[in-house]
């Protein structure tokens, strides 16, 4: 009887998770997959036919704005990179007793609604507002210069938008490196610069994989930044699968083009995972 | 009842929703031989209601239907006074109970999401809905989901509405629909930025104004100016058609002229001078002026412009459609016409509310009475035979496949 208990308990305590993942995960994304692969139209009702040619066709036609969301992607989270881990090393290694409060100023804009603070930058950079309408006066900037409805204001709401998902994991993983292996380091004549190198950065990787993971993947599929912040050039694949879905009620389109963006970024985050090297990584990163 | 400050209907219109919404709807939409106003020419629409309708539906459908005191209406947000002065005298009249709901805010989905329902024969739960004439609308109308009405019912819609809209393409003889509002899809430019007058569509291709021209996001709207612009009426279009209008817009794109393709956010992107000369509907540019102060122009251009119409119809597995089609006749006493067009700034079915309107105003003083009397004078309100005469329909689309062509051709130049 005990031992029944004690083999029971793991897929008990498993059981209420699973069956929500079970509901809410495992059986739209069934759906979706039928869904992807049927044919008809929103009065007649779709019908499954195994209609494979739905990826061929929404691929095609959206492989512009299907590259152009990576691309983005890939931009914002080096960017990121670049703007955060400066950010989390101060704050790992100089924050003192403040650190809290410096991570919480960090997170302070994002008690914000997200797509309210996107409103906000739409009205602070439009093309007559308050940033640039002065200038303009002034003789600084060319009458017709913009900045909404460009790549550039796309990519940096994005930047924006994800930023302490950036700044925590990095920071995460500096705060755990023990001032000792520095000082070892600095021991063994390595230079600043060097014990930077060989020591601060590779024990920071995990971070950096860490916040990468959580900004490339949902940059990639955002779509209120684009929308918000960008023109007809800047739409993004979020942008393509929400119109399909709720505009055009082309659901096979919609979904085949959904699966398809979860692929590549499943491709993409795997073969990241491999050439970092590292089940390491993916462990320091659970943690 | 009426108040000069209030708040600005279109404006909250736009915070509850995109407005996206209602026009979304009328993106793929579109039924539509030469534009319901144009009575005279009595072409005729492309709609199947007759065909498929037995000669005595009408008194079956009604023959066993009483009044219950209670009925439930699916409106769109902000489409009426948020006090309900005219439902209010409806259950005062009648002792019938109205719930008001504001629960569609796009076509698409609203069919999406009524459609198991109602093939399935049961209620939605709601006994008039305010549809736009959008392929939705077809898809209704043809599936059989909409009440066949009875005109001896709709005493004062005989009366008081224009005659036009018997004759419209997508529900001729007004079969199971009648016009709740309209509105009208043309130009609107800031004089600030733009002196000479602007008068004909080409305007919108104009390389004076690169970088400051908004188009709409819609493809039926889009794709109809870009038909008309190519001097083509949407109503007799074929692919081939479709095709030079999206070379045109194209060519529009790729010259740098299109600032972005917006929805509702065209208003705030004129305003804050992103562009100067955009499309844009007719009751947003009037409501904009009035409660902002700018003074915007809204055209109708030479070459013509789009018309659109929400109607009120009763789904067929209604549960109360005799108080439902009394509200909907209600609605076109002349009094209660005259209240709903003063408040929501749409296009007026009925053409005696001018009049009415006007009497209205006279009763007021100062600002309040200027700005009534210019709703009552404004043309997009009451729109007279030289705007009506530039007016289309959308592209009328036969088959889901059409429909799906159309988007094929145009999605493009929104999606760059």
């Amino acid at each position: 009887m005990d031992r029944v208990k004690r083999t029971l308990t793991p897929y008990l305590l498993v059981l209420p998770g699973g069956l929500w993942l079970l509901l809410f995960f495992a059986v739209p994304m069934a759906t979706m997959l039928s869904l992807s692969l049927q044919e008809g139209d929103i009065v007649n009702g779709f019908v499954f036919t195994g209609h494979w040619q739905n990826y061929v066709d929404s691929i095609s036609a959206y492989q512009t704005q299907l590259i152009r969301s990576l691309v983005y992607g890939a931009i914002t989270s080096v960017v990121l990179i670049v703007l955060a881990f400066p950010v989390a090393y101060w704050i790992a290694f100089y924050g003192g007793r403040k650190k809290a409060t410096y991570l919480f100023l960090i997170l302070l804009p994002f008690f914000v609604s997200f797509v309210l603070r996107t409103i906000s930058w739409r009205m602070l950079l439009t093309d007559d507002g308050v940033l640039l309408h002065p200038l303009k006066e002034a003789g600084l900037l060319p009458a017709d210069f913009q900045v909404l409805g460009t790549a550039t204001a796309v990519i940096a709401g994005l930047v924006y938008s994800f930023l302490p998902f950036m700044v925590l994991p990095i920071y995460v993983a500096l705060e755990r490196i023990d001032p000792r292996v520095v000082e070892a380091a600095r021991d063994l004549y390595a230079s600043p610069l060097t014990s930077f190198r060989k020591v601060i950065f590779p024990l920071a990787l995990p971070g950096v994989f860490a916040g990468v993971l959580m900004t490339f993947v949902p940059a990639t599929s955002d779509y209120v930044n684009s929308e918000l912040l960008g023109s007809s050039e800047t739409t993004m694949i979020g942008q393509v699968i929400q119109s399909q879905f709720l505009s055009n009620s082309d659901y096979p389109s919609a979904s085949a083009l959904s699966f398809t963006l979860m692929t590549v970024l499943l491709i993409g985050v795997f073969s990241y995972a491999r050439a970092l090297g590292t089940e390491d990584v993916m462990k320091v990163a659970a943690r | 009842m009426f108040q000069s400050n209030k708040p600005d209907p279109s404006l909250l219109r736009g915070m509850t929703r995109s407005r996206l919404g209602r026009r979304d709807a009328l993106r793929l939409g579109g039924l539509s031989a030469m534009g319901a106003f144009l009575a005279a020419c009595g072409v005729e629409g492309k709609g199947k209601p007759q065909a498929s309708m037995a000669p005595d539906a009408v008194a079956k459908f009604w023959a066993d239907k009483t009044q219950n005191g209670k009925l439930n209406f699916a409106g769109w947000p902000l489409y009426m006074d948020p006090k309900k002065p005219e439902l209010k005298k409806f259950t005062q009249k009648t002792g019938i109970q109205v719930t008001y709901d504001e629960v569609i805010q796009e076509m698409a989905p609203w069919f999406a999401k009524v459609q198991p329902q109602l093939s399935a024969g049961q209620s939605i739960g709601y006994d008039v809905m305010v549809i736009t004439n959008s392929s939705q609308f077809g898809q209704f109308r043809d599936s059989g989901f909409l009440a066949p009405l009875d005109h001896a019912k709709l005493p004062n819609y005989a009366a008081n509405a224009a005659k036009s809209y018997a004759s419209s393409s997508y529900d001729p003889g007004n079969v199971f629909s009648i016009p709740y509002a309209s509105g009208i899809t043309g130009i609107a430019y800031d004089p600030a930025k733009i002196k000479e007058p602007i008068t004909k569509l080409s305007d919108l291709w104009n390389p004076k104004y690169k970088g400051k021209v908004g188009m709409f996001r819609d493809l039926q709207e889009l794709g109809n100016f870009g038909l008309l612009a190519a001097g083509i009426d949407p109503a007799k279009s074929t692919e081939a058609d479709w095709q030079k209008a999206a070379a045109e817009l194209k060519k529009q794109k790729d010259a740098g002229i299109v600032r972005n393709y917006y929805d509702q956010s065209y208003v705030d992107a004129l305003g804050k001078g992103e562009v100067w000369i955009t499309m844009a509907w007719s009751g947003d540019v009037f409501q904009k002026n009035v409660s902002d102060g700018t003074n915007f122009k809204f055209v109708i251009p030479e070459d013509g412009a789009t018309i659109w119409t929400d109607n009120m119809a009763i789904p067929v597995t209604a549960e109360n459609p005799v108080d439902a089609i009394m509200l909907m006749d209600f609605l076109y006493e002349l009094e209660n016409a005259t209240t709903l067009a003063e408040y929501i700034n749409y296009v007026c079915p009925v053409p005696a509310a001018q009049a009415q309107m006007k009497k209205h105003a006279a009763a007021l003083t100062g600002e309040d009475k200027a700005y009534l009397l210019s709703v009552a004078e404004s043309p997009l309100v009451f729109p007279g035979e030289a705007e009506y005469d530039r007016l289309h329909y959308y592209v009328d689309f036969n088959t889901a496949e059409e429909k799906k062509d159309f988007e094929r051709v145009f999605q493009p130049i929104v999606l760059g």
